[in-house]
This record gives structure tokens, C-alpha cells and sequence, in this order.
């Protein structure tokens, strides 16, 4: 019998205009899940995510994050959710530090987890610096540092790895990897590291479900095909 | 899993850290407060050319000065929520588990502040520059003016920039759907300002045109409140 659903989406569409950037997508995660979703670009991933992560509303189907109903209840699902994309949601002209104490703040979780924070992502020596001065793999890990300080439930990260080396990408693995026991939505056009990250494997193409099958019964070829 | 739910901050501490970290940014970068004060004084210059004149006194005077701070006033519109898209954090604060009017209230106040600001500058500028009489007490009922057209303009602001934020055109939105909204308080403050730049300033009854500015302040405040989330929302 499958556990808990930490999300839980029935005909999900979303459209751009005219354009369906999701098609009636469906999918189960049970709570501690992984679900990776493969798609070449404009494949409705991003669009996915940033649905879950309550920045976009739904235009129809039916939709739960961690037992609330979306949009309708989204500011409950607001700060139990982390968000790692494209973007490091992060202010330039603020230090390392002062941005994560407004995460903190603002996510009425203690300050003073903020210098710990720091140092597990190894940027406590360049805290009080201005984040326009950060390398884009530095800005990254003060981004998975800021998604994570309020302890979210669900992670959805948006190729995580982007802009970090294979050192920083180990750093952050225990946070954001399988050891971090969170339950997960990894978009990625790595298939091999999905795949290998992935409990549930979600392949989209023009907005629509191509497969949806456990990731452990999905070839690398047939990933592949997805962008062709 | 609904028991998970988190204890969020109330709305006023939220506006008030949102409040706090965009005056940090401000005094950082001085980008807004250095480009309006530069472009007061040069509007004042303009006019001392164009009027030709070196010193200008009741409605004139009362007209050329508020249309130099609500055009000032624009140049800070257009960068209030289009600054946390371009520092990066504006999806960071929808993310937050809070009451979104937050960011309305903090974007309202930062707004007032810094318009009050900018025109403690630009009534001492003009006063060298243009203004014909010399300050004098009853200029104090300046004061209630400031604040209301203050609250009117960042009030309105705060909307339209909200609004425009979701386009590409915001630039171009801003002044064209502010300007108009802006029209009836630059009226009011102007007619209660005018008997205050006669060559001997007058107290007068100015209460009409407070109670005008008041009221055009509260709907849009009313307004705002009820359609903020919802402009934020996509």
C-alpha cells in the first residue's frame, strides 16, 4: 500500500496564451519520493515547478502539496517548500549573510541557524561580502543555503548541479541529494544523475505526459528520445 | 500532513524586515535617491529657463513644483518592484509564508519615506531657485499637504508597479497609468498649496483639499489592500 502523498496532481493544464505549456499532467509523489522529470526545452518542466513552488496558478485539474489544496490554500504551502532554479533569488547588494537572515526573518525561522548555514555550504569567510562579488557557483550554493535554512518538506530543484563544480556538487549532495530524505522534483537534461536520484521518472513532451514510470525501469535510450 | 503547517510572521513584523532591507539597499546603492534629486534640480532648471523667470509665486509656483515631484516621483515608481526583479529576490519574498500585503505595506512606506525625502530637497532647492517668497510660518501647512499627496502617490505607486511588474512594457506602463491616477492630487495639492507661494503666504482654509487628498488616498488604499495578492498572484 503506498505511504502518505506529499503531492498529488490530476489533470494539470496550464496554458500561455493559447499555447498548453502543460497538457492534463498527472502524477502521484508519496512523502520521501523523488520524482525526476525529463524533457527537451519548452516541455512544460519549468512550468511544473514553478506551479508546485505556488508562483503559478493551475488554469484547471486538481492539485495537492504536502495535504493542501492548490492555488486555494497556497500561502500554506509557502516556506514548507524550497525552491533551487535558474534564478539564486538572492540580492545582489546584500551580503551573503544578510540575505539569508531575510530568509530567516521572513520564514520566522531563528537567525541564528544563519552562521551554521553558512558554514555547511563554506561560505562563512566570505559572508559579509555583497553577493554581486560571488562566482556564479558560489551564488548557487548561498541559493541552496537560502532554499533550505526554513527546513522545507519538498524540494524542487531546477538542475540543481548548474554552475557548480564536481567539489561544490559534492558539498551540497547531503543537503539536496537522497541523503537529505526530503521528498524531491529534480528537472534535469542530466539523465544519467536523474535517473540515478529518481524514484519516479516523469518524461514530458510538448506539455504532455510522454511516460510516467518508476525511474528504475527507464533506459537512458528511452530518456533520450525525449529529445529528439 | 496539514498539522505541518508553519507559524508565519505577522504582517507588520514582514513589512517591517521587508522595509528595512530595501532602505539597506537604497543607502547601499543610493541609485533611487541620487537619480530623482538629480532630475529635481534639473526639472527647476528647465523652468528657470523656459519661464524666464527668477521667481515664481502662487498657483505657478504651486503648479511647477508638484509637477516636479510627481514626475520625480515616477523615476521611483518605475524601479520599486522592478529593482527586486533585477537585484533577484522578488520571487525569494513570493516565496515567503507571508501575508503578501506585507510587501504592499513595506513598498508603500519605503515609497513615503523617500518622497518625504526628496521633497525636504526639493523645497530648499526651489527656494534658492525659483520660489519668490521667503519661508514663513504659514508655509507649515505645507506639512499636511506633503504627507497626504506622499501617501496618495506611494499608494498608487505601489499598485501600478505591482502591475506592471508582470509585463515587459513597465517602463512604459508606469507613467502611462500613473500620471492620469495622479491628476485629481496634483490638483488638490496644487489649490492648497498655491495661497501658501503668494508673495505674503496666507493661512487659509486648505481642510477642503485635505479632505479631497484624504479621501482619494483611502480608496486606493482600500483598493490596493483588496488586490494586491491577486496582482502578485501570476
Amino acid at each position: 500500500m503506498p505511504g502518505p502523498l506529499a503531492v498529488s496532481v490530476d489533470n494539470l493544464t496550464r496554458y500561455y496564451g493559447d499555447r498548453a505549456a502543460l497538457d492534463d499532467v498527472s502524477f502521484d509523489i508519496p512523502l520521501g519520493n523523488t520524482l525526476v522529470v525529463f524533457g527537451a526545452n519548452g516541455a512544460g518542466k519549468t512550468t511544473l515547478l514553478r506551479i508546485l513552488a505556488t508562483l503559478l496558478r493551475p488554469h484547471s485539474g486538481k492539485l495537492e502539496v504536502l495535504g493542501e489544496e492548490l492555488p486555494k490554500d497556497a500561502w500554506a504551502v509557502r516556506g514548507r517548500v524550497g525552491l533551487i532554479g535558474h534564478d539564486p533569488l538572492v540580492y545582489r547588494d546584500l551580503t551573503a549573510r544578510e540575505n539569508l537572515e531575510f530568509v530567516a526573518k521572513l520564514h520566522k525561522v531563528n537567525t541564528d541557524g544563519v552562521q551554521d548555514m553558512l558554514e555547511r555550504v563554506e561560505l562563512a569567510d566570505r559572508a559579509d561580502e555583497p553577493v554581486r562579488n560571488f562566482s556564479k557557483g558560489m551564488t548557487q550554493r548561498l541559493s541552496t543555503a537560502r532554499a533550505l535554512l526554513p527546513q522545507p518538506e519538498l524540494l524542487l530543484l531546477d538542475e540543481p548541479r548548474a554552475n557548480l563544480d564536481p567539489g561544490a556538487a559534492m558539498l551540497l549532495e547531503p543537503f539536496i541529494g537522497r541523503a537529505g530524505h526530503r521528498t524531491r522534483v529534480i528537472v534535469t537534461h542530466d539523465i544519467g544523475y536523474g535517473l540515478d536520484q529518481g524514484d519516479i521518472a516523469l518524461g514530458l513532451k510538448d506539455g504532455k505526459t510522454e511516460w510516467l514510470q518508476p525511474a528504475d525501469r527507464v533506459s537512458e535510450s528511452e530518456a533520450r528520445r525525449l529529445y529528439k | 500532513m496539514r498539522q505541518n503547517r508553519r507559524p508565519a510572521p505577522s504582517t507588520l513584523s514582514a513589512a517591517l524586515t521587508i522595509l528595512r532591507k530595501d532602505l539597506r539597499l537604497e543607502l547601499r546603492t543610493f541609485e533611487t535617491i541620487t537619480v530623482t534629486l538629480i532630475f529635481t534640480t534639473s526639472t527647476f532648471i528647465v523652468f528657470h529657463f523656459a519661464l524666464n523667470r527668477d521667481e515664481l509665486f502662487g498657483d505657478l509656483a504651486a503648479g511647477v513644483f508638484w509637477v516636479t515631484i510627481l514626475f520625480a516621483s515616477s523615476l521611483t515608481i518605475n524601479r520599486l518592484l522592478s529593482n527586486e526583479k533585477q537585484q533577484g529576490g522578488y520571487e525569494g519574498l513570493l516565496l515567503a509564508p507571508i501575508d503578501r500585503n506585507a510587501i504592499l505595506y513595506a513598498k508603500i512606506a519605503y515609497l513615503f519615506l523617500a518622497l518625504t525625502l526628496l521633497e525636504i530637497f526639493a523645497l530648499s532647492i526651489y527656494g534658492i531657485m525659483l520660489l519668490g517668497p521667503n519661508y514663513d510660518p504659514a508655509m507649515l501647512a505645507l506639512i499636511p499637504i506633503c504627507l497626504l499627496v506622499n501617501l496618495g502617490l506611494a499608494t498608487i505607486g505601489t499598485l501600478i508597479s505591482a502591475l506592471a511588474t508582470a509585463t515587459s512594457a513597465r517602463e512604459l506602463l508606469v507613467p502611462l497609468m500613473t500620471l492620469p491616477l495622479f491628476i485629481p492630487l496634483l490638483i488638490a495639492a496644487s489649490e492648497a498649496t498655491a495661497p501658501l507661494f503668494e508673495k505674503a503666504p496666507e493661512i487659509v482654509d486648505i481642510g477642503k483639499w485635505l479632505g479631497v487628498m484624504g479621501l482619494y488616498d483611502a480608496v486606493f488604499l482600500m483598493l490596493s489592500i483588496a488586490v494586491f495578492e491577486y496582482i502578485l498572484g501570476d
